[in-house]
């Protein structure tokens, strides 16, 4: 115990002299000054040695008793429990409700939640199923919002065409994007996919007569019923009810698709991809596949974006983005819709609920990515691997 | 001279000058994916804080009245020293618990981690843009060189190239060095025969954030101000620079580097200065397309 102590203190000794430059001291060489700040160092040594002592605690105790983050239980208990049918329905219920009952600002998050459910399913299909690591999917996000935005105002098509339209043309952009990066693997397409959305919105920030560079394009029409007016209040609920939809259609796509001929093969793909060829799979077009499906969700999700904000521009479609989306596939359990769902509202609702810690927020966000990974490397809700048994056959043996 | 030539040359030397500071970091990158096969995402994020601690003590130094060089000298080392630190304990708390976990967790990890240094650089120090002591100023004029090198980017050049020759030797001919490669070929074996594979995995670290943080202190110089934001788009740019040259190889990370500063400054100097970094990503991308495992990089064929 005397020696956990004394470790502690020391990695706290450890932070206190990493941090001593920047935490400790603040000069400015213009006006010659130099302050020496002590408490603030004092707070880093503080929290280090008793987080440090926290954790070798816990690490520290026999196997036995380290029940602590195997508390969400066993998983597929959890999953069970999420997806039986009573659940399923209460909570059908409670979304259908929460819009009417609460205020716009909740329902505006709600919105933003649920948009990133469909994005996180929509990315579950390239990398979570078919082992694809993306890291340019804001690009296919913004090719749709920006579809819908420039169709609407210079072709004055409404928001129920530009819908599906703006889906193929991102779906059509995946394949474009796929065909020559098949080859690669890993880590490769990762960068390749990387330099990707970095190359569309640098497109869209500098082509200015087109997309109106870095002020990009504004007033852009809310989606409407025909015939139908609503007031400012009825248009939220509208563009919650519309993107719980696409939600649902999300998760029934990817739910039918888990045990297709489609779906196997994805998953082939992502365990051994010359196992998956040698099983008479086809690579290129499975590929594509996965890319132009994912791609599509992006697109139609980029035409609510644009019509649930009325205003686009190139900031929202950053590389931390596309780390977002990737972090909810992760962080869910690669390839494991509820997982999705679960930690798209936790990544959404925890920095908005986390706004009384005001400029710390991010800060704690960052710090709960890292161990949620270092405890839970697999994810919140581990995908089971699918499991065929043959049934035994009667008779002597 | 006639003008389009030195016109030329000093895009070509500017160029150099980007090319060499990509380098630099793209060699940290390479360094921990040769050995760990693992994007370090935050790298960008040691790099900025190397530029951070470099800014708080040349200003320390410079109110002592210190002499420009030994300012110059000094930030650098303290910049090192607090960066390699950084690059050790990230890899402790953020990499280490994972290295038997599925291949994106510590991907995930990185970015969480990056996401917490930026956090942690805008509550410490501030998230506006510092001015950063322009040390190259008092340097004297190269006479006729000066229509087409500036006197900083000669000391950027000539630093760099030292500095890789350095770790071109520490890693062909010293012990560590040896250790580092025998690693990154096959870590079972080489634990196997008594390497330290936890020590020689810390000391790639704590050497490749230390190199990052020679390339923040001299080109946070030549521009003269810094933000929180500086990390995110060299890190991306230095990491292309390490795929490009070939990831994993330590010649390739440099010639990598290097192709990356010349085509852009080339793009800008002669197509237009808005889509450079549009060039920097193409070229990536047409090299990946043609010659998949980069520059130099060795072409694995995979066995069954």
């Amino acid at each position: 115990m005397k020696t956990l102590w004394l470790r502690s203190a020391m990695i706290g000794l450890w932070f206190a002299f990493l941090t001593l430059p920047l935490v400790g001291f603040r000069t400015d060489f213009l006006e010659k000054t130099f302050e020496f700040r002590p408490w603030p160092l004092l707070g880093v040594f503080a929290v280090t040695s008793l987080f440090a002592f926290g954790w070798s605690f816990i690490s520290s105790r026999p196997a036995e008793e380290k029940g602590l983050f195997e508390a969400f239980g066993p998983v597929s208990g959890v999953q069970q429990r999420l997806t039986s049918k009573p659940t399923l329905l209460v909570l059908l219920a409670l979304m259908l409700v929460l819009p009417l009952v609460t205020s716009g600002y909740q329902t505006g998050i709600l919105i933003t939640a649920l948009t990133y459910i469909v994005l996180g399913l929509g990315l579950n299909i390239v990398v979570g199923v078919a082992g694809l690591l993306d890291l340019g999917y804001v690009a296919f996000y913004a090719v749709g919002a920006y579809s819908y935005g420039l169709l609407s105002q210079q072709f004055d098509l409404g928001f129920w065409v530009v819908l599906p339209v703006a889906g193929v043309l991102a779906a059509l952009l995946g394949i474009l994007l796929g065909i020559p990066v098949l080859r690669l693997r890993g880590d490769y397409l990762a960068i390749v996919t990387l330099g990707f959305g970095e190359i569309i919105r640098l497109v869209l920030e500098n082509w200015g007569e087109v997309t109106g560079g870095p002020s990009g394009i504004s007033g852009i029409e809310k989606p409407s019923i025909p015939g139908v007016t609503l007031d400012f209040q009825q248009q939220n609920q509208f563009l919650y009810y519309l993107i719980l939809g696409l939600a649902f259609l999300a998760i029934w796509v990817n739910h039918r698709l888990q045990n297709s001929r489609l779906g196997r093969s994805w998953l082939a793909l992502r365990e051994d991809e010359i196992a998956a060829e040698a099983m008479g799979i086809n690579l290129t077009q499975t590929k594509l596949k996965a890319f132009a499906l994912g791609a599509f969700w992006a697109g139609v999700v980029g035409v609510f974006f644009a019509a649930k904000s009325s205003f686009i521009n190139p900031a929202s479609f950053t590389f931390h983005e596309s780390a977002i989306i990737l972090s909810i596939v992760v962080l869910g359990g690669m390839g494991s819709i509820v997982g999705v769902v679960i930690a798209a509202v936790l990544l959404i609702l925890l920095p908005e609920y986390l706004r009384f810690l005001q400029e710390y927020r991010m800060l704690i966000f960052g710090a709960v990515m890292v161990l949620m990974m270092v405890f839970r490397p697999e994810g919140l809700i581990k995908n089971p691997r699918p499991l065929y048994r043959i049934p035994k056959k009667d008779g002597p043996s | 001279m006639p003008e389009w030539a030195s016109y030329l040359v000093e895009i070509f030397f500017s160029g150099l000058t980007r090319g060499s500071i990509y380098a630099l970091i793209a060699l940290g990158y390479t360094m921990v994916y040769g050995i760990l096969g693992l994007i370090n995402f935050a790298h960008g994020e040691v790099y900025m804080i190397g530029a951070f601690v470099g800014l708080i003590f040349a200003s320390l130094f410079s109110i002592m009245g210190l002499p420009i060089w030994a300012i110059f000298v000094l930030a650098m080392l303290a910049a090192m020293v607090w960066s390699g630190a950084y690059g050790y304990t990230i890899e402790q708390v953020a990499y280490k618990p994972l290295r038997k976990a599925p291949r994106l967790a510590p991907l995930i990890s990185a970015i969480g981690m990056s996401i917490f240094l930026r956090e942690y650089v805008i509550l410490a120090q501030s998230a506006d843009f510092r001015a950063f002591p322009a040390m190259f100023e008092s340097l004297p004029d190269l006479g006729d060189f000066g229509d087409f090198l500036q006197p900083s980017e000669l000391v950027i050049i000539t630093t760099v190239f030292v500095v890789l020759a350095g770790l071109f030797y520490l890693i062909k001919f010293t012990k560590t060095g040896r250790a580092m490669r025998a690693i990154a070929q096959d870590r079972e074996m080489a634990m196997l025969l008594g390497v330290d594979a936890d020590k020689v995995i810390s000391m790639t670290f704590i050497l490749g954030s230390a190199l990052a943080a020679i390339g923040a202190v001299l080109i946070s110089t030549q521009m003269g101000q810094i933000n929180y934001n500086i990390g995110f788009i060299v890190g991306i740019k230095a990491f292309t620079a390490a795929v490009l040259g070939g990831i994993g190889s330590i010649g390739g990370a440099a010639l990598g580097g290097l192709v990356l500063g010349l085509t852009e400054a080339f793009a800008a100097g002669y197509l237009s200065s808005d889509y450079e970094d549009v060039f920097a990503f193409m070229v990536l991308v047409l090299i990946l397309i043609f010659k998949p495992s980069g520059l130099l990089g060795k072409h694995h064929v995979e066995k069954v």
